[in-house]
């Protein structure tokens, strides 16, 4: 099998879906001749050809809004949003239009389409290389939202995303893109040719939608993470010594709920882990879920480990990651009664 | 029924869908002879307040002043004197110097990211010697030479570079994201276009308030294709708003052309007509073009006979950012083959055509500019560079959300020095 880190995945993920799809078109900003800022459509155009793949303006809002159009015309594009902090001139059109669209119109207009986008911090990006905005559109009904935190996974979901007949926002944690990230920022990286999920099967395969992996089985307590706090929150549980059951919930919307219900009733501890703020995050919806679903099994409050209510400050990235320090408290807090 | 028969249609071409592709690509010998450089001094200069549609045919000429033999010529020389023409050239050259050294630094993992403006430097810095000491900016982040030009203390942009001690933004910004009230120069944003229209809304509310300042936005070529774009010029036709609106068109958008934002099609001067506003199409590497430019634009808004859409036709000489490997995508000696030529030289040309300069004294500034620099640095490295930053005055992080600190970014703050000491 070969080795591919998550860039590499996405990649062939494209491939195989364009060589098996002539109606998919991908486009976005600078993802033609030059493949992409992080190089995820690298090679595209060459093998697929202009009409397929090629460069858009500068046009969040025409990007998606013309995806739009050929989404009703009976394509099906899969278009590159260049940071998720700037998809937010196409937020109306994702909104108003992607979203209701099958609703609105008795299901004869549905929007499949994918809507990819690189998020989250780590990176010294500053405030508009680094957001987390993936509650504002699990919040809207209409919407998948898919966040892999693994190559093979990456690979599996963009497939399945691709095949799936809904619009399905794509969210890449972009810290990852490289190797997995275990929170400690002063050591250096390891490449994913260390990680087992770098492992990514030739041709097609899919992971579904709306299920999520089980990465670490364990008695004590229960944490729930995506995209680049899956790895944090392992390397955490492990530096604690806990016996503890890790979740990647891979898809926001819709939801794996029995594998977190099945888990927390187990563990009766349940710790949530994002990156993005606090303050109506998805880890909020998850808390409020456990809760509703698992109250009799619980032994202590359900625990939120988040970013902070402020934009990502670029010096202070280490001081907002939710890392290590965080989660030990977290998991201290979690653990004690 | 009305519509016709699609029956009919049976012999009807097959649709193609169009995608520009720039004129040369890596491994392409770059040649610009198709570009048409009209002569300097070949266009008409309308009066100030001329009707907009007396200017449409400059969208799609080039307001050139600068001849082949240095010479200032034709009715938009703004005739200046030696010291401002020499003030230009010194701003230009410390951009440059700037420039070469931040991104030096960034090289050497002093901090995180940087932008130049090498080959734009006449832009700014001819428009911030055209337009007055309190007329307003909204920059986009390659408009570092109107902060020289106004003054502004180098070591306070490094200091934000560096995300240091005295980073008046307190490490919150991205480096080069600058933001200086005092300097008529609104904060910068990593969202293209954010600031075009706003650059509006400060010039009505001058109007509102019957105010004599004026305000000029800026957006890159590629950015026009922002929604933004189409609402500034819309707010400032309709309110004939005391605005100047440039487009810088350095010819590329990170690796997409200018063709990518409708460039194959019109020139970015032309999207003036549309809205009935007036519109320019400058010479971005001629400081005696952009000046006069400007202050046509300034003077028009001054007298409240509308707004300019100015298009500052140049070439980004460099990469993107220090993210970008131009190689990648187009020759990598395509800046030495533009035609409009290095508005430094150019400059400094024209002062040694009028008997104003000379190679001493150039090299005398260019040592000066070297030396400025290099104090600045020093003095701001004095107070850190970024990977030593991030641990003092955590707390920091939460003024400014807010007026004040609500309970809950109180208790964050609390964790989060908290945090700090374990
Ligand atoms: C809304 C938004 N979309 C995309 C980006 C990413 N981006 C940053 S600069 C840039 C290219 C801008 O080109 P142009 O407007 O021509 O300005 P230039 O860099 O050439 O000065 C892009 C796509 C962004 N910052 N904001
Ligand atoms: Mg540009």
């Amino acid at each position: 099998m070969p080795t591919m880190n998550m860039i590499q995945a996405l990649n062939d993920a494209h491939k195989v879906a364009m060589r098996a799809d002539n109606d998919i078109v991908v486009f976005g900003e600078d993802i033609g001749f030059f493949g992409g800022v992080f190089r995820v459509t690298e090679g595209l155009q060459k093998e697929f050809g202009k009409t397929r793949v090629f460069d858009a303006p500068i046009s969040e809002g025409g990007i998606v809004a013309t995806a739009v159009g050929m989404a009703a015309y009976g394509i099906k594009p899969v278009i590159e949003i260049q940071f998720a902090d700037y998809i937010y001139p196409g937020y109306d059109q994702i909104v108003s239009e992607v979203a209701k669209m099958r609703y609105r119109t008795a299901g004869e207009w549905p929007m499949p389409m994918v809507i990819r986008t690189p998020y989250g911090g780590g990176i010294f990006g500053g405030q508009t290389h680094s957001q987390s905005p993936e509650s504002l559109f699990t919040h809207i009904a209409g919407l998948k939202v898919v966040i892999p935190s693994t190559p093979h996974d990456a690979k599996g979901l963009l497939l399945a995303a691709i095949e799936d007949p809904d619009p399905v926002i794509f969210f890449e944690p972009k810290r990852i893109y490289n190797g997995p990230f275990d929170g400690h920022h002063d050591r250096p990286v390891t490449p994913w040719t260390k990680h087992p999920a770098s492992d990514v099967p030739e041709g097609h395969y899919t992971v579904p939608l709306g299920k999520a992996a089980v990465v670490r089985k364990g008695h004590a307590l229960t944490v729930l993470a995506y995209g680049t706090m899956v790895h944090v929150a392992l390397a955490a549980v492990e530096e604690q010594g806990l016996d503890a059951e890790v979740i990647d919930l891979r898809t926001l919307v819709p939801l794996d709920i029995a594998t977190i219900k099945r888990s927390v009733e187990k563990t009766g501890r349940c710790l949530i882990a994002q990156e993005a703020p606090r303050t109506s995050g998805f880890a909020a919806e998850l808390s409020a879920l456990v809760q509703e679903r698992c109250f009799y099994h619980l032994e202590a409050p359900v625990e939120r480990v988040t970013g902070w209510d402020t934009p990502y400050p670029h010096a202070y990235e280490w001081a907002y990651f939710p890392g290590p320090k965080r989660l030990k408290r977290a998991l201290e807090k979690v653990m004690a009664d | 029924m009305s519509d016709k028969d699609p029956a009919l249609r049976a012999n009807a071409p097959r649709l193609q869908l169009h995608v520009p592709e720039p004129l040369f690509r890596p491994g392409d010998t770059p040649d610009f002879s198709g570009i048409k450089v009209p002569a300097a001094g070949s266009a008409p200069r309308p009066d100030t307040s001329a009707p907009a549609v007396d200017t449409h045919p400059l969208t799609t000429n080039l307001v050139r002043v600068l001849d082949e033999q240095h010479r200032a010529v034709g009715p938009w020389d703004p005739k200046l004197d030696a010291d401002t023409l020499r003030k230009i050239l010194k701003d230009m050259v410390t951009v440059r110097v700037f420039d070469d050294r931040m991104y030096r630094s960034q090289r050497q993992g002093k901090t995180s990211f940087y932008m130049k403006c090498t080959g734009e430097e006449a832009i700014a810095t001819a428009t911030a010697a055209a337009l007055d000491r309190d007329d307003m900016h909204f920059p986009t982040y390659r408009q570092q030479g109107l902060l020289v030009a106004r003054g502004y203390p180098l070591a306070s942009m490094m200091n934000q570079i560096y995300s240091n001690k005295g980073d008046p933004l307190k490490g919150r910004q991205l480096p080069i994201m600058y933001s200086d009230k005092a300097h008529g120069f609104f904060s910068i944003s990593g969202n293209l276009g954010t600031q075009f229209p706003q650059a509006v809304g400060w010039a009505m509310a001058a109007a509102i308030k019957g105010d004599s300042r004026i305000c000029m936005g800026w957006i890159g070529d590629g950015a026009t294709a922002e929604g933004d774009f189409h609402s500034a010029l819309t707010f400032a036709a309709v309110y004939n708003v005391p605005v100047i609106l440039a487009v810088v068109n350095n010819q590329w958008a990170i690796s997409s052309f200018s063709g990518i934002a409708g460039a194959e099609r019109a020139t970015f001067a032309q999207r003036a007509v549309g809205y009935g506003v007036a519109g320019l199409r400058v010479d971005g590497n001629d400081a005696l073009a952009v000046y006069a430019a400007v202050q046509w634009s300034a003077e028009r808004a001054r007298t409240n006979a509308g707004p300019t859409l100015i298009e500052f036709f140049t070439y980004r000489a460099e990469g993107h950012s220090t993210s970008d490997d131009p190689s990648g995508y187009r020759p990598i000696d395509e800046a030495k083959a533009w035609p409009l030529g290095d508005p430094i030289e150019r400059l400094k040309a024209h002062l040694l055509a009028l008997d104003e300069w000379d190679e001493k004294r150039h090299s005398a500034l260019t040592a000066e500019a070297d030396a400025t620099v290099r104090a600045a640095q020093k003095e701001s490295e004095k107070l850190g560079i970024l990977p030593q930053q991030g641990k003092d005055n955590v707390g920091s992080m939460f003024d400014d959300v807010y007026s004040d600190v609500p309970w809950h970014i109180a208790e964050q703050r609390d964790a989060a020095l908290a945090e700090g000491r374990d």
